[in-house]
């Protein structure tokens, strides 16, 4: 089996909780807790969970925007978390991020070329003035924009429009993984469907890899080859896309998976509810972090946490009990 | 862009008539007028002060003076200081550089102890450098100028004897032993007007950054590989100015009122201590014309702040 582009191992992040007069550490949120996955060269994998379960900090460790406090991250056999600044800063060609919020994400003093082009200059990309106006132009036809866009400042464009200039932006280095946080959550439906196919397209043009983070379940069934579930910090279920659809192994995959509609209102699904509220990071259930709204835990689990394991080929689920 | 300063001006004409009319009224209305120190000199017999009266028109209606005032003014007559017995708009002209010179040296001093502490210390919010400079800015502006002016001529001025506490127009010096000696007296009024506006632009910019720092742009800029440098000067604090400048522009007449107070402390000669002499012997040309000074600043500012944020944002635009 050859080296897959990205490896995460034992990736943790915890955040301190200060508190007292002089401002002591007084506890931390584990945001996350022990996360382990892989990505192949061109090929996607999702990341789902509800919100606050650390699927964002998991995103941004690995680009160390946020500074892990441990683990090993290994991107194209460099172990990124002991670069230095400069050698981090010349990595950030290969790894790209696009964000969730296309309004946040753009600056709205710069123009489109500017936004897209500073990362061409900073890495020496485009040497003259003809290749940097040539390669932006080339950048926004390619996501669906038109060239003499580029002139125009962020304000001049809708949401859809603004999340393909980051796109582009994110494009423009021509990186090896793109790591997609949570990129259709805040755009219309018919917008997401637009962008997700953008998405696709790019892929198969360029073999580029995704690490796409979202809730929307459906969603991430549409574009990864692989999916991984996170619960509170940890992974809890990692399968080929359509063996964790068809099959999920995790009772909390279950639950989540019961709770997306179907489009048919003839048809009733069987939800599970789970009861109770998730957890606080700052205080995370012993053993395996879901036995407090489980509905099949026993004993074991409050005092075991359950190590991921091959249950089937490719299909990984970290439960005592499946 | 010039259609819309002309528009803007055209504005401005009919508030600053309002402004000068309720001016006007207000001080006509006030008890007291220049002649009535007269009163009590008896060397002076009424009936030269009821000529003097009747002269310069004190007697008739409010809306007829105001209307003498307003065709005098638009035709370059300002009045005659009855305090100071030479024309109002030489005395503004003489007095107005020392104000300019002191007030705009403390707003410079303002905005380079506010830029560098602000933005380092949102940068790394609640660290000790945030904290002190948090508890400084704030004692700093709670305290106000008169304290600390008085304060700092008591250390300076008479226990250290530094530093002379009284601001001279005419310095006997000459050379170099001049432009010390000019400078050296501008140190505290510059040094107590300036880290006062210090003190609440510090506060003020801090926040702004901190507002623009945790922006998805500016994790953007940081993935896109720039160091960490040009994302703080290109990313951020060039979108966190923009509100700074607008309340920078927007705070310049109040500041000049503020300066009323330190140039009194510090008996500058500008034009704020010409005021508060003015008002003390009811010079009332004076006080009209003054106030009316300090009025048209007010709407050049906000004039100017409007055409800055243009300048500053792209997002708004005077076509």
């Amino acid at each position: 089996m050859s080296e897959p582009l990205l490896r995460v191992k034992d990736l943790t992040k915890a955040f301190p909780i200060r508190g007292g007069l002089l401002q002591r550490q007084v506890g931390s949120i584990h945001a996350v807790d022990g996360v382990d996955f892989q990505i192949d060269a061109g090929e996607t994998l999702g990341l789902v969970g509800e919100s606050g379960c650390g699927k964002s900090t998991t995103g941004r460790c690995v680009l160390r925007l946020i500074e892990p406090s441990s683990g090993e991250v290994t991107f194209d056999g460099k172990n990124v978390l002991a670069l230095s600044g400069d050698e981090m800063r010349a990595l950030r060609r290969d790894i790209q991020i696009i964000f969730q919020d296309p309004y946040a994400s753009l600056n709205p003093r710069m123009t489109v070329a500017a936004i897209i082009g500073e990362a061409l200059i900073i890495h020496g990309l485009a040497k003259t003035k003809q290749q940097f106006d040539e390669r932006i132009a080339e950048l926004l036809e390619i996501v669906g924009l038109k060239a003499d866009h580029m002139s125009r400042y962020p304000h001049e464009f809708s949401g859809g429009q603004r999340q393909r200039i980051g796109i582009a932006r994110a494009l423009a280095v021509e990186p090896k993984l793109i790591v997609c946080d949570e990129p259709v959550s805040a755009l219309d439906v018919s917008i997401q469907a637009q962008v997700i196919n953008l998405l696709e397209d790019l892929q198969q043009r360029f073999a580029i890899a995704y690490l796409f983070i979202a809730h929307d379940l459906s969603v991430v069934e549409h574009i990864s080859r692989r999916v991984a579930v996170m619960y509170l910090g940890r992974i809890v279920e990692t399968a080929p896309s359509r063996a964790l659809y068809a099959a999920p192994k995790h009772p909390y995959t279950e639950a989540l998976l019961s709770a997306v509609p179907i489009p048919d209102p003839k048809v009733k699904r069987q939800r599970i509810r789970l009861a109770g509220e998730v957890p606080s990071p700052a205080n995370p259930p012993s053993g395996c972090h879901f036995h407090t709204r489980c509905p099949i835990a026993e004993a074991r689990c409050s005092q075991e946490a359950p190590k991921l394991k091959q249950s089937a080929d490719g299909h990984w689920v970290a439960c005592h009990l499946r | 862009m010039g259609h819309y300063l002309l528009r803007r001006l055209l504005i401005a004409l009919p508030s600053l008539l309002g402004i000068s009319l309720i001016l006007f009224v207000l001080l006509a209305l006030a008890p007291g007028d220049p002649f009535g120190e007269l009163a009590s000199n008896p060397n002076i017999p009424p009936e030269v002060r009821e000529a003097l009266r009747v002269k310069f028109g004190m007697d008739d209606p409010i809306l007829i003076r105001y209307f003498h005032w307003l065709v005098a003014m638009l035709h370059g007559d300002w009045g005659f200081s009855f305090a100071s017995r030479i024309d109002v708009d030489q005395l503004i002209l003489q007095r107005i550089p020392t104000t300019l010179y002191v007030i705009g040296t403390a707003q410079l001093l303002a905005l380079i102890v506010a830029l560098p502490v602000g933005v380092y210390a949102a940068m790394r919010p609640y660290s000790m450098f945030d904290q002190i400079a948090s508890t400084v800015a704030f004692i700093g502006f709670s305290l106000p100028t008169f304290f600390t002016g008085l304060l700092l001529i008591l250390i300076f001025s008479v226990n250290l004897g530094w530093l002379p506490f009284v601001y001279r127009a005419d310095i006997s010096a000459s050379g170099w032993q001049w432009y010390w000696e000019y400078i050296k007296q501008a140190i505290m009024p510059i040094a107590v007007l300036g880290l006062f506006q210090a003190a609440s632009y510090t506060r003020y910019v801090r926040s702004a950054v901190l507002d623009v720092i945790r922006l998805d742009y500016v994790t953007t800029a940081r993935a896109k590989g720039i160091g960490e440098r040009k994302v703080i000067i290109k990313h951020v604090v060039r979108n966190a100015l923009i509100p700074v400048v607008t309340l920078v522009a927007l705070q310049m007449p109040t500041v000049f009122g503020g300066a009323i107070v330190t140039e009194q402390i510090f008996r500058i000669p500008g034009i704020g201590s010409l005021l508060i002499s003015a008002i003390l012997a009811n010079d009332t040309p004076v006080i009209m014309a003054v106030t009316f000074v300090f009025a048209c600043l007010v709407v050049l500012f906000n004039l100017l702040a409007d055409i800055i944020y243009g300048w500053l944002d792209p997002r708004i635009s005077y076509s």
